[in-house]
């Protein structure tokens, strides 16, 4: 088992803090793992993205230029990685905010609508966990939801695990956003 | 308490492990890409519990002189930085070369000269291993690929810079700084007391403590005769180090064509890229320094032996190319692959530049 | 009555401190660094703390400081001693640790050092020597050279449009919260030194008690950077000196 995933969006998204309890929850299921961020000064409004690898096996570049799965959060994140999917891969997009689509056929394109439930689950903050869950149903391999808790756990201070409920129901609520 | 597995940036893994490691102070200035190591440590509050000693410094020349003095009286003591703050600290460093303390420094490379860039480089290889100030010395550079390294190296480099009394630096760049990866933290270990410290460093300013002869941490003298002796003190030293100390990983090496040589994360992309050739079916070999200085000659001389070619990437513009062409004298072609201003190849990247550069040729 | 016949205990009225190494100083007769030197052997010898002691050297005269004293030693960097003396006295804090500086060294390229290890109220003694010339590389003009004087780097004497002015750094490391006693001295007469003494044994307690950073500065000669016979450049310290540097404690905590 190998995922190669790269998260792009928006600085304040929640983009890399998405990543790292993807990472985390990895590393509780026994996995190797990279989390790898574009940085700088970029916190708020810039552009932002993170590959996270998963893996049975010791990994090797965490830098890639070709990914299984792209999440793209804005349009110019899903311009600048939409060709990067390996053939067969799946690129899943937020609707709102994404209107122009790449043309290709050799891919699996999601949208998911994470904007409008997050509204509903009536907590703004809960945006990155909504596009984690819809990202956890699309992955190939399967994180057993136990794994995501404690990798929930791992990442978020001790101050806010208070969050966690509210966190699980937003990723739940993402996985139910992937068309069945 | 035991080992811990965690998730964390090599530059967290760094402060982690020098609590661990039973290190006694660390003084430094923050600069992008590794102000982590002092927030972590700031956050974790060691002098609460093992003692240890941290410090936010009025700049990196005020720090690496806290590390000058915290090492002349026996302490395991460190600083880190990024490359612009490197430079500052060279004085420091030249210092503590010169009398003979141990220490060790972090480097997380960025990209330069001058201001340059936050993103990751590596051209401060030739700083790092050529000596970096001014007279003839040379520190142990050791060069992680990955968070555990990081970790690992904290321990090595302080164990290596006692045993030798020279300061080691850990030359890593921003990749390996900012990316998040499993670690192993190893268990805590015990500071040495006083007593530990005067036993193993009879030199260090502790104190006279017992009526002892006074000790000098000097790197001052003006007797031209008395000078030229303690250099060949400190260029027996570097023998010894460079007879017993240098460090290498292979991967593939032994089927292989050609050679990637590459230091650091880049030789983490070198491995990706040697996945994708291998699967097109060129039979390309790894070869990875890990300590530059001293630098692996023989490793890369016998890595080189029967192989057509060696492409050698770096994050800079042709840097530890050099020592390669000298460690196997020309024999077989060596070519350059680097990446200037912060810009990471990918992995693809460099499989286009090793057919371009060596088997094309 | 024979030479030999005199020198006997019983009529002994002077000795050199224990401290004071057997060797002959590099310093040029008439020089103020080997009266404070001397009244430093004195001050660490009499408190008993000759174990625990570690001074820190800086670049200038006082660079071979090291070979004088006979307690341990650290030869830092130049202006970088307050920095080494931080890392000393945080990591041995049973230690008592001084920094030994000249004008060059605290007011110069020192500056940032001197300031923050004061600031930060690091339990160190700053010994402060203040000839207002840099008398190790040959007379050049130090921060603290007065407005007029001669040195080699100022051959027609300071001008404040092109030199700047005096630089005050112990009236401004008065200003600090990190320091508890700041004061300014000189070792001219018997009753200067002292005076002196005085103060670096107060100093010393400081340290030793975690009160702070204490300053002792010395008001001192370089008769040889100032081209003038030992007696003449007292006078002219007092003379010219004093005026701009008054003696006298400016803060006591």
């Amino acid at each position: 088992m190998k995922q190669e995933i790269i998260i792009a969006g928006f600085g304040g998204q929640g983009v890399l803090m998405m990543g790292k309890i993807l990472a985390y929850s990895g590393l509780m299921d026994d996995k190797e793992v990279t989390w790898m961020p574009s940085y700088g000064p970029e916190q708020r409004g810039g552009t932002a993205n993170v590959t996270v690898i998963l893996s049975d096996d010791r990994i090797s570049s965490p830098v890639l230029d070709a990914y299984d799965i792209v999440v793209a959060l804005n349009q110019q994140s899903l311009d600048k990685f939409s060709q990067r999917v390996k053939p067969g891969g799946v690129l899943i997009y937020d609707t709102s905010g994404i209107h122009n689509l790449p043309e290709r056929d050799d891919i699996k394109i999601i949208p998911i609508d994470a904007m409008e439930a997050t509204f509903r689950i009536g907590h703004p903050k809960a945006y990155n966990m909504v596009v984690l869950g819809a990202l956890l149903e699309a992955m190939d391999y399967k994180l057993p939801h136990e794994n995501v808790l404690k990798g929930l756990q791992k990442s978020l201070p001790e101050r806010h695990h208070h969050l966690i409920p509210l966190n699980s129901d937003a990723i739940e609520m993402g996985r139910n956003l992937l068309p069945k | 308490m035991k080992e811990e597995v965690m998730l964390m940036k090599g530059n967290e893994a760094v402060a982690h492990a020098a609590i661990r490691y039973g290190c006694d102070g660390y003084f430094g200035y923050p600069i992008t890409p590794q102000s982590e190591v002092l927030e972590t440590l700031e956050s974790l509050m060691p002098w609460e519990t093992t003692g240890m000693v941290v410090l936010q410094a009025e700049s990196e020349v005020a720090a690496i002189n806290m590390v000058y003095g915290g090492a002349s009286t026996g302490k395991a003591v460190m600083t880190s930085s990024s490359s612009p703050g490197i430079s500052l600290k060279q004085e420091g460093i030249s210092y503590m070369a010169g009398a003979m303390l141990p220490a060790l420094i972090l480097n997380v490379m960025r990209g330069g000269p001058g201001l340059g860039t936050i993103q990751p480089s590596q051209a401060d290889y030739f700083q790092a291993t050529k000596g970096g100030g001014h007279g003839d010395y040379h520190l142990i550079v050791l060069a992680p690929a990955s968070v555990q390294e990081m970790v690992d190296f904290v321990a090595l480099g302080f164990d290596l810079s006692f045993k030798y009394r020279t300061p080691a630096m850990i030359l890593a760049d921003g990749i390996v700084g900012q990316m998040m990866e499993k670690v192993v933290l190893p268990p805590f270990r015990p500071r040495r007391t006083a007593e530990e410290i005067r036993k193993q460093c009879p030199w260090a300013t502790t104190g006279r403590f017992g009526h002892r002869k006074r000790n000098v941490i000097t790197s001052l003298e003006l007797e031209p005769s008395k000078m030229e002796e303690v250099n060949h003190r400190l260029q027996e030293c570097y023998r010894e180090i460079e007879k017993s100390e240098p460090r290498w990983e292979e991967i593939n090496t032994a089927d292989a064509e050609y050679l990637l040589i590459a230091f650091g994360s880049i030789a983490r992309i070198c491995a990706k890229a040697m996945e994708i050739a291998r699967e097109k079916g060129i039979k390309v070999g790894l070869l990875r320094p890990i300590t530059l200085w001293p630098f692996p000659k023989e490793g890369v001389r016998k890595g080189a032996e029967g192989k057509k070619g060696i492409l050698c990437v770096e994050l800079n513009a042709g840097q530890m190319i050099e020592d390669i062409r000298l460690a196997i004298h020309d024999s077989i072609p060596v070519e350059h692959y680097g990446r200037l201003g912060g810009i990471i190849p990918s992995p693809t990247e460099v499989v286009e530049a090793l057919e371009k550069k060596i088997i094309e040729k | 009555m024979e030479i030999k016949d005199i020198i006997k205990e019983e009529n002994k009225v002077y000795s050199k401190p224990e401290l004071l190494d057997n060797v002959h100083m590099h310093y040029c007769p008439g020089c103020s660094h080997g009266v404070v030197h001397k009244l430093i052997a004195e001050v660490v010898a009499e408190m008993g703390i000759t174990d625990k002691t570690v001074g820190v050297s800086p670049v200038g005269c006082a660079v071979f400081a090291y070979n004088y004293i006979d307690v341990d030693w650290i030869e830092a960097a130049h202006g970088r001693a307050p920095a080494v003396a931080t890392a000393v006295s945080r990591l041995w804090e049973e230690n008592v640790v001084f920094t030994y500086q000249g004008d060059g060294d605290m007011a110069a390229i020192g500056t940032a050092e001197t300031i923050h290890a004061a600031n930060r109220g690091e339990n160190i003694v700053m010994v402060f020597i203040n000839n207002a010339i840099y008398g190790m590389t040959g007379g050049q003009m130090a921060p603290t050279t007065l407005v007029g004087q001669k040195t080699s780097t100022t051959p027609y004497g300071r001008r404040i449009d092109l030199n700047g002015h005096p630089l005050e750094i112990t009236d401004i490391l008065a200003t600090l919260s990190g320091t508890c006693y700041v004061t300014r001295q000189s070792v001219h007469t018997p009753g200067a030194a002292r005076k002196t003494k005085a103060a670096l044994k107060k100093a010393f307690e400081n340290a030793i008690a975690k009160r702070g950073t204490s300053v002792v500065e010395v008001v001192s000669t370089c008769n040889s950077g100032w081209k003038m016979s030992p007696v003449k450049a007292n006078e002219w310290m007092v003379e010219n000196m004093f005026d701009k540097y008054p003696l006298g404690d400016l803060k006591v905590e």
